[in-house]
């Protein structure tokens, strides 16, 4: 099913919501593609290293490394280190050496580059642009990150744009400095009211940042743009993840109305962990093959998953109505957690089955 | 547990789908029927709380979710306009950037200030004067992001701190990291699963508390074990008889080898995590009914506070 879906796409993006099996559905998905021939690498900006876990490797790097395991392609993975790739894109976007250790050394750009959460979101949709550009692979998997609303990282490249913007430096600077005369009416109002809220320096802190961001600010928001062009593009496919559990349907849902709203081709949704039904009424013969007491602990354990799968299939029925007959896979709960290679491997029996 | 709950602010994190909301509203029911005054605030806008609790969507208000427990789900609009309003200390000035387009676009992309107007409205509820009126509480819970963000959200306030260095940014966002990194008035409760990577996010989680702020965490609860139903020895007998017998006996066997051997691997990941963590551990019972509803979470209320 993946497989079909994903042909003739050359980015595959994994979105859904917290603790439903991203991560470990992104590398799944790059292992199984990496098996039919492709060269494929998969991105994760996960801190806590989960898919260097389930690809069974001691680190990842902010460069791509070669997985080892026998596929008939390849497979390659990386771990996105924010601050770095922030680093990268300025050094890249500056005009001379001057403006670029002026922004790399500037105070509000190290504390914002290192420790802001938003910028993680846009520097994973700026690699992946830039991966894409460089066209070394056959297919891009990107496990998108846990934002709070999971689909933020489609904003991320524009409102970072919009926030180095050179107009911006209007509110920072006070009238009359700097040759910026021609603001029109009340920008000294602004100011006033600017340096009330943040005190006189900080406001200057802020001024010089985005002087030093200045001239770089037209190559971001280009940039910003053709992420957005790739992200809109049909070669471009996005999978939703979800568990069969009511609220993960429920967003689920939500996200599929977003990427319809903003354009984006959605291709299908993956239902990670259903509990697989039971077949037949009853527990059978189990009183005289492991006595009264036992039995009767099979039977109430047996009705537990019964209703469980019930509930999960009652889910489904739902998530499919209301997305209208969309391609969906389903992976049943496996025996064992999915954390290496061979359970991507099972994982991928469904998924690609 | 009453050391928890006597604190001022409890931030209730943890990795996705661990169920960390359901956690912070039976928290919430468990400190309202000790007769605090409490809120849970919700901060993601999914409006989850109303629906575990059966009511109208909370929107941004403070509204009651249940007797003596108030629910809000914070919005950063409406929480920078409140900022600004109290910072200006005047609505002349507070309408004029409001309404400067060039000051909305700047916040509303400004990296991180999201978070530090989510956390400072959180605090502001934490606190006996509020800034901006309004009731007060003797205890606000924050069903907040998952790890990464959530550690973000904490950090937000000292990020902000030192970008600003001095002045009454600094002034301010150094008061919300002193209450947040004060174990006096705020705590820090965990949500995990008995699972391997669920458990490794958890110790990284204490790891990066500590680390970036100094912090512990408070509590833990391990979401959804399995119960034990079977012995080693039933479980031989089971196995004996595997594979030997027709359906639906096979299926019925299938589902308690399962069971069982997924019970033993949440045993042996809340031992590594026992091992791994100082913080106490509590767990809560994997529910088999179809959607928890309003007795469920007051059934998880109690087991809680039996086992904090």
């Amino acid at each position: 099913m993946i497989e079909r879906l994903l042909a003739r796409k050359d980015v595959c993006i994994v979105a859904g919501s917290g603790g439903v099996g991203k991560t470990t559905s992104s590398a799944a998905i790059a292992l199984g593609m990496a098996a039919r021939g492709k060269r494929v690498a998969v991105l994760t900006i996960d801190p806590a290293k989960r898919l260097a876990n389930s690809l069974g490797l001691s680190e990842l790097g902010n460069e791509e490394r070669r997985v080892e395991v026998e596929v008939e392609g390849e497979l390659w993975a990386m771990m996105l280190d924010a601050k770095r790739t922030f680093d990268e894109l300025v050094e890249w976007h500056a005009p001379d050496e001057q403006t670029r250790d002026a922004v790399l050394g500037n105070r509000i750009y190290r504390e914002l580059s290192n420790a802001v959460a938003g910028s993680q979101e846009y520097m994973a949709m700026e690699k992946l642009h830039e991966l894409h550009q460089e066209g070394r692979y056959d297919l891009l998997v990107l496990d998108t990150p846990p934002t709070r609303n999971a689909l933020d990282f489609l904003d991320a490249p524009k409102r970072l744009s919009t926030f180095i913007d050179s107009r911006s430096l209007q509110l920072f600077t006070a009238p009359g400095r700097f040759g910026l005369k021609v603001l029109g009416r009340g920008t000294g109002v602004l100011f006033g009211a600017m340096q009330r809220l943040t005190g006189i320096d900080l406001l200057q802190d802020l001024g010089e940042f985005f002087r030093s961001f200045g001239e770089m600010s037209e190559g971001f928001r280009e940039r910003a743009e053709r992420v957005n062009a790739l992200l809109a593009d049909s070669r471009t496919a996005f999978l939703l993840v979800t568990s069969p559990r009511r609220d993960a349907v429920d967003e689920a849902v939500y996200f599929h109305h977003r990427l319809l709203d903003s354009g984006l081709p959605f291709a299908g949704v993956v239902v990670n962990r259903m509990h697989d039904p039971l077949p037949g009424d009853g527990a059978g013969d189990l009183d005289e093959r492991l006595g009264p007491e036992l039995a009767a602990k099979v039977a109430d354990n047996l009705q537990d998953f019964r209703t469980l799968a019930e509930r999960d299939r009652a889910n489904l029925r739902g998530l499919s109505s209301r997305l209208g007959r969309k391609p969906m896979v389903q992976v049943p709960e496996l025996d064992q957690e999915v954390n290496d290679l061979a359970g991507l491997a099972l994982m991928n029996d469904h998924l690609f089955g | 547990m009453s050391s928890l709950l006597d604190k001022r602010l409890v931030v209730v994190t943890g990795k996705g789908g661990t169920g960390k909301t359901t956690v912070s509203a039976a928290l919430g029911l468990l400190a309202a029927r000790r007769g605090k005054r409490t809120i849970v605030c919700e901060v993601a806008e999914r409006e989850r709380l109303a629906a575990l609790f059966g009511v109208e969507e909370l929107g941004h208000k403070e509204r009651e979710l249940a007797p003596g427990l108030a629910g809000i789900s914070i919005d950063p609009e409406r929480a920078k306009a409140d900022w600004l309003r109290h910072q200006l200390k005047s609505g002349a000035l507070a309408g004029l950037l409001g309404h400067s387009r060039l000051f909305q676009y700047l916040t509303a992309a400004a990296p991180g200030l999201s978070e530090l107007v989510t956390i400072g409205a959180v605090w502001d509820l934490a606190q006996l004067e509020r800034r901006l009126g309004g009731s007060t509480y003797d205890l606000a819970i924050v069903d907040a992001p998952a790890t990464g963000h959530g550690i973000a959200l904490l950090r937000s306030p000292k990020t902000f701190g030192d970008i600003a260095r001095v002045g009454p940014i600094h002034r301010q966002a150094m008061r919300i990291h002193d209450f947040v990194t004060d174990p006096k008035s705020t705590g820090v409760v965990a949500v995990a699963l008995a699972e391997e990577m669920p458990v490794n996010e958890t110790i990284d989680l204490g790891e990066r508390l500590h680390h970036e702020l100094r912090i512990a965490i408070d509590a833990i609860v391990v979401n959804g074990l399995y119960p034990e139903r079977f012995t080693l020895e039933e479980a031989e007998r089971m196995r004996s008889l595997d594979g030997r017998v027709p359906e639906p006996t096979r299926a019925a066997l299938g589902a308690a080898l399962a069971e069982h051997r997924r019970a033993r691997s949440q045993r042996s990941e809340l031992r590594r995590l026992r091992r791994s963590v100082e913080a106490p551990v509590a767990t809560l019972p994997f529910l088999f009914e179809a959607d928890l509803g309003g007795v469920g979470l007051e059934a998880l209320s109690r087991e809680l506070e039996r086992k904090l």
